[in-house]
């Protein structure tokens, strides 16, 4: 914890494609507020290269307010750092002292191949909901609002689960690079709803199935994917799309 | 993910067997008459005991084929290592326990190997108890314990065990689907303490059998 400006050593991951092998870099930032996010931190660092005519750090951001899930990094050896339930971007430099030195590696996956530097292909995910991350509807005129009544607690639990930003720190955090909670979070969300039951035995062997094409490692239950997840997905998901499995494969 | 849910069933039905194996072992501190009458009647069931070795055999095969599956797509999925890594801590459950049950797995196999040998296919011996000729497996017992280098290494295992145990428990039930987030720390807790009673029980005997006869 620092009140005082702060002179940071950034060990960071450069890599010019993904093709190419990569390597660390050391970089000094200096006068670094404690009130910046990390991601203004490396702003400050890409400004810096940019004046001295080096290649900027490129790295994935968007809303940069907890919600779009695009923001990643793996921070001294954490997927989004140290703080809980916070994505890079809401993790303030106050966190950090000065002169520390702080590594900062891409999430490290086969199935999210590094695209340059710090940015990771998570395009694996999209091929996940692709295969039943949706409901099925008539377009046409709207039904009456409050037609299907759904309890509270049903209400609550789908929204536990559709919290998930996707943005991956599980599969980072999982020693086993296994993707199993933002699948079971995605395949969740529709088993307590009514608009989920027509394709909710269909959607999770769908689903499953090509998680595991992906080549995303198997879940051996560590359960780190809960403890780095911004949002604190629980692995009682998991347990979740485990029964849905079971009962879709006995069907 | 079906491996998973036979991976804990197998894990599962060898957990019950060493509650029950240790149960039985305990009768030792009965004395060597009660040890060997408890593994006469045992004997008595013959049709049981060997439908159960054979169902042991059968999910310890497929428990650690399923391992080596889990560990093999492990190595697959994450080609480039972290330079740096650790473990947020709670609400994880990644420990020494989690991170090496291949390894504890292996350890345990061989010993379960060399266990078989040394007592199941040992020596066999007789004594009589109550006029009745029963196998005498108490006087191979004194005589294996009473080698300081096979002590040691039963020791060592069985303090593997309990590593190996103290993730297994909770785990065989989140694969089988029944964690959630009331039950999970419950069933957490429930088979740390599981996995202590039963390193322990099994580590004492040796000890017991060393110092007393």
């Amino acid at each position: 914890m620092s009140d005082k400006n702060m002179t940071l050593t950034l060990r960071i991951w450069r890599q010019k494609d993904a093709n190419s092998k990569g390597g660390f870099e050391t970089y000094t930032v200096t006068d670094i507020s404690p009130d910046m996010s990390f991601l203004e931190m490396l702003d400050v660092l890409n400004d810096n290269l940019t004046k001295e005519g080096k290649e900027p750090v490129e790295f994935d951001n968007d809303c940069r307010e907890g919600i779009c899930g695009m923001c990643s990094l793996v921070i001294n050896g954490i997927p989004h750092g140290d703080q809980h339930r916070t994505a890079t971007c809401q993790l303030h430099m106050r966190h950090f002292h000065d002169g520390q030195t702080i590594t900062i590696e891409p999430f490290r996956a086969k199935a999210f191949p590094v695209v340059k530097d710090l940015v990771v292909d998570r395009s694996a995910f999209d091929r996940i909901i692709a295969k039943g991350g949706y409901i099925s509807v008539n377009t046409g005129s709207a039904q009456d609002a409050n037609n299907i009544p759904i309890s509270k607690e049903a209400a609550d639990a789908a929204m536990d689960s559709a919290e998930c930003i996707g943005c991956g720190a599980c599969v980072a955090a999982c020693p086993n690079a296994s993707a199993s909670l933002f699948v079971s979070a995605k395949i969740s969300q529709y088993t307590f709803l009514p608009q989920g039951q027509p394709e909710r035995y269909r959607r999770v062997l769908r689903m499953v199935e090509q998680m595991d094409a992906e080549g995303f490692g198997g879940c051996s239950n560590h359960g780190e994917c809960e403890a780095v997840c911004p949002k604190g997905i629980s692995i009682a998901n998991i347990a979740r799309m485990r029964r849905e499995y079971v009962k879709a494969s006995l069907r | 993910m079906g491996k998973k849910v036979i991976m804990a069933l197998a894990g599962l039905f060898w957990f019950l067997f060493l509650l029950a194996h240790l149960l039985g072992n305990l009768t030792i501190f009965a004395g060597p008459d009660a040890l060997n009458g408890y593994a006469h009647k045992l004997e008595g069931l013959k049709a049981l005991v060997i439908a159960a070795e054979l169902f042991l055999a059968l999910a310890l095969i497929f428990h650690a084929m399923y391992g080596i599956i889990v560990w093999w797509e492990k190595w697959q999925a994450r080609p480039q290592k972290y330079a740096m890594y650790r473990s947020k801590g709670k609400p994880s459950y990644q420990t020494t326990s989690s991170r090496t049950m291949l390894y504890t797995g292996i350890v345990i196999f061989i010993f379960v190997v060399i266990h078989l040998l040394n007592f199941k296919f040992g020596r066999f011996e007789t004594t009589t108890i109550n006029g009745q000729e029963v196998r005498d497996l108490f006087v191979l017992v004194k005589e294996v314990f009473h080698q300081p280098g096979y002590l040691i290494f039963y020791e060592v295992v069985m303090i593997l065990l309990g590593f190996h145990l103290r993730h297994a428990f909770w785990s065989a039930f989140q694969s089988l689907g029944w964690g959630n987030q009331k039950y999970t720390p419950m069933l957490y807790k429930l088979g740390v303490l599981l996995a202590i009673i039963i390193a322990a029980g099994f580590f004492t005997i040796p000890i017991y059998v060393y110092l007393k006869y």
